[in-house]
């Protein structure tokens, strides 16, 4: 198995490992959040390159167009700029870790808008951009060095629930399709210089499951890997992830990844998360993660927990021993992270149990 | 380092862990094609929806993993394989469990592993094909998450001698975990399980074989798992049913004392060991064991007479034998067996034998059940079997039910519930035969009994506690984990402020659990009932007012005792150090935080307040309790028992009350002061208006070992510290409404009538608590001002819901009465309020109240409780003591014997 495998980045894991032994790391909040603030435009969206609908440097003819807006990934390539600004925000709000803008960068979900062929680019630059901004300020900071989160997103397809009531047994994707698809994300990533490989936003394990295999694949064929941190989502009250699973049987069955972190991030705000949280504070051997939303969204399907709020509930997951890793989902804000790093200043972080793993081989 | 145990995790869409306590996995074995020539014939025909009907049933019938198995040369296999799993994958109930893959072509495996979002187990890979393809499988398998069945099984056929099952299971097991770093907990050994009893010598002791190996590979390679097939063994009795199960059940009985802990059984059909005809058993173990030469053929001779003469006239007679049972036993031999047939007609039969309906459940069917539990417990049932019994347990028990009401109606017991219970297995177990047992018992003793059923997390039982005010909760466990989960539930009921009874019950739970674990978690009531013959007795007590308080000092001193004795044997909790308590004070975030500054600072009088605006502040509960009418006002004046006596005396107290007012019997007084002032570890300098000392106060510091978030509190702590360079303040009070009380008492004593001097005394203390609270208000919304729109009623002033507190010196937060004395010079209180002190600082009138006033907003009462012989030695020097002086003091908090 890739565990085998050495670090692709020794020195990068070595210093991420240190910090997680002496304190709860902060992850960075929303990006949507903040691109929504900016009220973007089609014309924004397309750019130059895109200014057809369709990628002008690549051969197309017409009929390709489709409209752009609300493609926050392609971005990346189109307003640099903003995305970069955000990463800066957290990093100034004390985030120790971003997560790259590359949410919807595979070619499934990217199908939508006809760029499946960009899909490498977006997730290189989408890593790219987010190193810069990390490498920027560990140089300004050299005591608390800042890393880039290579992000996996869920896609828009679920490989274990069939998308036709009529026919329980359909399903509108395959685990090849979705591993092949994640396999050239992960690329991406990897050569755009991340630090870790995160598959978050997980509601269908086995979409995560055909992800995770993907990035041992990939770290297989480059003979090294990067430490991988996973995060799912529970959909609501009744405790279950999309696909239906508990939280401890999510991370039974993705439990043989042996990653740095699992978590839990999206749907739920803090408080409802917090049930969850502490089954994988239980059962995981791994770093765990919270980084939920910013409360329930409202009757506008807007978030209103304020920072105070939020990092207030967080605090009390981390007095209580339940964390590696914070940071904030849907509707957090620079001002949201910001609350949080401090109030778990000074918590120590969840001690990791003692693993039997090492003694049996 | 010590090893953490490691369980085997599988999981559908909840987990499955193995633990010691599961004792043996049921595979369910009747999807499979090879297996159930209809099923096979259901994939033939395509219709799925028949097969995943058989796959449901699987479930229900207790098998804890699905195989899954399509191998047939007419069947697309693969196909097939993912059809099916894709449909099981979209019913809850049968995804539920994990999904075994079964097949030998190693393509359906992997179609099989691409379809399962859980963590399911490959069955098989081996080294038949040689190491480089094994090594390639059993990569692919963990890369999927899976566990995998290694079939003992290499290059040079199937291991068929002890000898050859423990060289290739270990030869795998070292290439797994040694090149693979395969989790050994992942690998589940078939040993494989050959005919027995074929006529050729040499199959004569393979069960011994494969036993003799289970128990090796078991002993020797660590946190591996066996399982096997169990129906070959009998292969060669086909067509002879009862001695076959026979065969299965006395193989299993030694082959899971070896260490075999799953299967690919059909558990529900097997019969108890100890229950076989003796003579049959021992011929059974004779092949099984191979204890003689001529076993096969004594069994063969023995099996056919059974076959022809028992199995069908003797066996029937035997069968029925039973039925000349007296009706008790019948009813156990139905619950052992999980005949649900005759549960109706015995249970009527005992009906009518017994006084009251309900003796039969407590009587006969209750110790069936017990027999149930007992054979489960030594590994003589299995699950499935478990829940065939409960099944007839339900069944007897709703027999029975209409007469029960109907006995409730005759005897006038009618329609009103005792109280609500809401009931639950916790998360992670799912035993609940106990619990459903207590529910029955709880419902028949007119409780009303809400029953989460098995696996519950904890929030869905305390929301569900809330939504439908339940006046207890029940938890239930079999397994060890339980016992956590069930101090995880008592931890979260404390943190989210609940004040129900808690019931502790299931097998592996215990007094000296409850009373170490999980009663230190909470501080509502929290019992262990032993068995569901003492549940009710215990929910009677906990919801009768007139019970529940000398069956909680009971249960509390027992708990008491039980950690007494547990500390003296050295592991009782212990006082931190003096130094680490301070370390781990209250932080009142200083920097943040600004003290709010009162609009009046200095003295303020209180001379003959009116006592009508006092009376609207008066807590009422401790009247009562006063009395010894346990209860909450107003609710106590309805009471079932005690209203009547409540109203009386709440009519004549407020008759006096009127008295009081109009004539002036008593009349009020209080005094308040608001002063600068600043902590110094456990010290509150107050300061005069020139910045001067007034006084310095002394308080006590908590020194329990408490998790980090929770702080070790003293009252300084509340106060900003001088080296904060935070300005803040303190208050003080001293208040009385009992001038004037001792003309009247002594006009009623020469009257003989005790009845209203007590009235008096108690109304005189309600009216001085009531003045407390009263200027407390006042001086949050006026003087201090820090809460000038404040506007609580009276039950959440009695509730305490404001910000900041006033405790008194004497009390748990401050036990040393002798601060009164500063509390008292620096208000004057004697002169201004009229309160006198004793020496042993106790006020006169008796009638009166004093302490401090915290403004900041998470202040909170807690109680300092045992200290130690450092701080006591702090606390002297400070306050210009003798460690003697300090040590008669502080003598109930004292954590150790003064010399």
């Amino acid at each position: 198995m890739s565990r085998q495998l050495p670090w692709l980045h020794g020195e990068r894991v070595q210093a991420l490992e240190q910090a997680l032994g002496k304190r709860i790391l902060v992850i960075d909040g929303a990006m949507g959040t903040m691109i929504q603030s900016h009220h973007l435009e089609e014309g924004d969206y397309r750019g130059q390159r895109f200014a057809e609908g369709f990628d002008s440097s690549h051969a197309h003819g017409t009929g390709c167009g489709h409209d752009l807006k609300g493609n926050n990934d392609l971005l990346l390539l189109t307003r640099p700029d903003i995305i970069a600004n955000v990463h800066n925000a957290y990093l100034e709000a004390g985030a120790d870790l971003v997560e790259t803008n590359t949410f919807n960068a595979t070619s499934i979900s990217q199908a939508d808008y006809h760029l499946q062929h960009i899909v490498y680019e977006l997730n290189r630059e989408g890593a790219r951009i987010a190193r810069a901004c990390c490498d920027a300020f560990s140089a300004k900071t050299p005591d608390q060095p800042r890393f880039v989160i290579g992000v996996l997103g869920p896609t828009s397809r679920t490989a274990s629930i069939s998308p036709d009531v009529n026919d329980p047994g359909f399903r509108n994707t395959s685990f090849d399709e979705l591993r092949v698809a994640y396999g050239e994300a992960v690329e991406g990533l990897i050569d755009g210089g991340a630090d870790t490989i995160m598959v978050e936003t997980i509601f269908d394990t086995l979409n995560a499951k055909a992800a995770l295999y993907a990035i041992e694949e990939v770290f297989e064929r480059r003979g090294g890997r990067l430490p991988i941190m996973i995060s799912g989502t529970i959909t609501d009250r009744s405790g279950r992830t999309l696909s239906g699973q508990t939280a401890e049987a999510f991370h039974a069955s993705l439990a043989h990844s042996r990653p740095l972190s699992f978590g839990f991030n999206c749907a739920l705000g803090a408080s409802d998360m917090r049930e969850h949280v502490e089954t994988l504070a239980r059962v995981s051997h791994s770093h765990v993660s919270a980084h939920p939303n910013a409360g329930l969204p409202n009757a506008f399907g807007e978030y209103d927990e304020t920072p105070e709020e939020m990092a207030a509930t967080l605090r009390e997951f981390a007095t209580s021993g339940l964390l590696n890793l914070v940071g904030g989902c849907c509707g957090t804000t620079p001002a949201h992270i910001k609350a949080i790093a401090e109030a778990i200043r000074g918590v120590p972080p969840r001690a990791l149990p003692a693993c039997a793993q090492e003694q049996a081989a | 380092m010590s090893l953490v145990p490691r369980h085997t995790v599988l999981s559908g869409l909840e987990p499955l862990v193995i633990t010691p306590e599961l004792n043996f996995i049921n595979v369910g074995e009747r999807t499979n094609v090879t297996g159930s020539a209809q099923f096979r014939k259901m994939i033939k025909e395509g219709r799925f929806e028949d097969a995943v009907e058989v796959a449901r049933q699987q479930v229900e019938n207790g098998a804890q993993i699905l195989d899954v198995n399509m191998d047939e040369g007419l069947i697309d296999s693969e196909a097939a394989m993912v059809r099916f799993l894709n449909l099981i994958a979209s019913e809850p109930d049968i995804a539920r469990i994990p999904v075994m893959i079964d097949s030998s072509k190693w393509a359906v495996i992997e179609a099989g592993l691409k379809c399962l979002q859980g963590k399911g187990v490959v069955n098989s890979i081996s080294l038949k094909e040689g190491e480089e393809q094994f090594l390639e499988q059993a990569r692919k398998v963990m890369r999927h998450g899976a566990a995998a069945v290694v079939m003992a099984f290499d290059e040079q056929g199937q291991a068929d001698t002890c000898a050859r099952k423990v060289e290739i299971c270990t030869r795998a097991y070292r290439i797994l975990t040694g090149q693979l770093d395969f989790p050994p907990e992942d690998i589940i050994f078939d040993p494989n399980i050959f005919a027995i009893a074929t006529g050729i010598e040499e199959h004569n002791n393979y069960a011994v074989d494969f036993i003799e190996a289970t128990r090796i590979i078991r002993q020797t390679l660590p946190h591996c798992h066996v399982s096997g097939g169990v129906s070959n063994v009998s292969f060669s009795f086909r067509g002879n049913e009862p001695v076959r199960a026979a065969i299965h059940a006395v193989f299993l009985y030694h082959a899971i004392r070896a260490g075999m802990d799953m299967g690919i059984v059909n558990a529900g059909a097997l019969p108890i060991v100890d229950d076989l005809e003796p003579e049959l058993r021992e011929r059974v173990e004779d092949i099984v064991l191979n204890r003689r030469a001529d076993a096969t053929e004594r069994l063969l001779e023995f099996a056919a007479s059974y076959k022809k003469g028992k199995a069908e006239a003797g066996a029937d007679n035997a069968r029925d034998e039973w039925r000349n049972l007296p009706v008790a036993r019948r009813l156990a031999h139905s619950l052992v067996h999980g005949i649900d047939a005759f549960a109706e007609v015995d249970a009527e039969e005992a009906r009518l034998q017994s006084t009251r309906p309900l003796d039969v459940i407590e009587g006969p069917l209750m110790d069936g059940m017990n027999i149930v539990g007992d054979l489960f417990g030594a590994g003589k049932m299995f699950l499935p079997q478990v829940v065939k019994s409960a099944r007839v347990m339900k069944k007897a028990v709703a027999w029975l039910l209409p007469f029960i009401e109907a006995e409730k109606l005759r005897t006038g017991d009618v329609g009103k519930s005792n109280g609500k219970i809401v009931m639950a297995t916790v998360k992670g177990d799912v035993h609940d035969i106990g619990k459903n047992i207590v529910g029955v018992v709880l419902r028949c003793n007119n409780f009303d009994v809400i029953d989460l059923g098995v696996m519950v997390p904890a929030q869905k039982i305390l929301d569900t506690a809330r939504a439908e005010n339940a006046d207890m909760i029940g938890l239930s466990g079999l397994i060890t984990p339980s016992l956590e989960e069930m101090a995880h539930v008592a931890r979260e009921m404390q943190r989210q402020d609940f004040h129900l009874p808690l019931l502790i019950g299931g097998a592996t739970t215990s007094r000296a659990h409850t009373a170490l674990k999980i009663d230190p978690h909470y501080k509502a009531p929290t019992v262990w009932v032993k068995d569901a013959s003492r549940a009710v007795g215990v929910a009677q007590s906990l919801i009768t007012r007139e019970l529940v308080d000398a069956f909680m000092d009971k249960i509390r001193a027992e708990y008491a005792d039980i950690r007494e004795r547990h500390k003296d044997r050295g592991n009782g909790k212990r006082l931190v150090s003096f130094e680490k308590a301070r370390a781990q004070r209250f932080d009142g975030d200083w920097t943040n935080y600004r003290p709010p500054a009162p609009r009046q600072p200095g003295i303020s009088v209180f001379e003959d307040f009116p006592l009508d605006e006092i009376v609207p502040f008066i807590d009422w509960s401790p009247f009562f309790n006063a009395w010894e009418l346990a209860g909450r006002y107003p609710a106590i004046l309805d009471d079932d028992v005690v209203g009547a006596q409540a109203s009386e005396l709440f009519n004549d107290a407020q008759a006096m009350l009127d008295r009081i007012i109009k004539e002036k019997w008593l009349k009020a007084s209080g005094v308040i002061g608001l002063w600068r002032a600043n902590s110094e570890d456990e010290d509150i300098e107050v300061l005069n208006a020139d910045g001067s000392v007034l006084a310095r106060l002394h308080c006590l510091r908590q020194q329990a070992d408490k998790p980090v978030e929770r702080p070790d509190f003293c009252l300084a702590d509340f106060i900003a510290p001088k080296d904060s360079g935070v300005e803040d303040w303190i208050g003080a009070f001293a208040v009385t409404a009992g001038i004037g009380i001792d003309a009247h008492i002594e006009r009623f004593q020469n009257d003989y009538d005790d009845y209203s001097a007590i009235l008096l005394k108690a109304l005189a203390d309600r009216l001085a608590e009531a003045f407390a609270e009263c200027l407390h208000q006042r001086v949050r919304r006026e003087h201090w001002g820090y809460a000038s729109d404040e506007s609580l009623d009276n039950e959440a002033l009695i509730a305490e819901k404001y910000r900041g507190i006033r405790p008194a010196p004497g009390y748990p937060a401050c036990p040393d009465h002798t601060e009164k004395a500063t509390l008292f010079r620096i208000l004057d209180a004697t002169a201004k309020a009229g309160i006198a002190i004793t020496e042993n600082f106790a006020m006169v009138p008796t009638a009166a109240v004093s302490g401090w006033y915290f403004s900041h907003p998470k202040s909170q009462y807690f109680v300092v409780g045992k200290i130690s012989r450092e701080q006591v030695l702090d606390y002297a020097g400070r306050k210009g003591w003798s460690l003697l002086e300090a040590e008669r003091w502080l003598a109930p908090n004292l954590d150790y014997d003064p010399e």
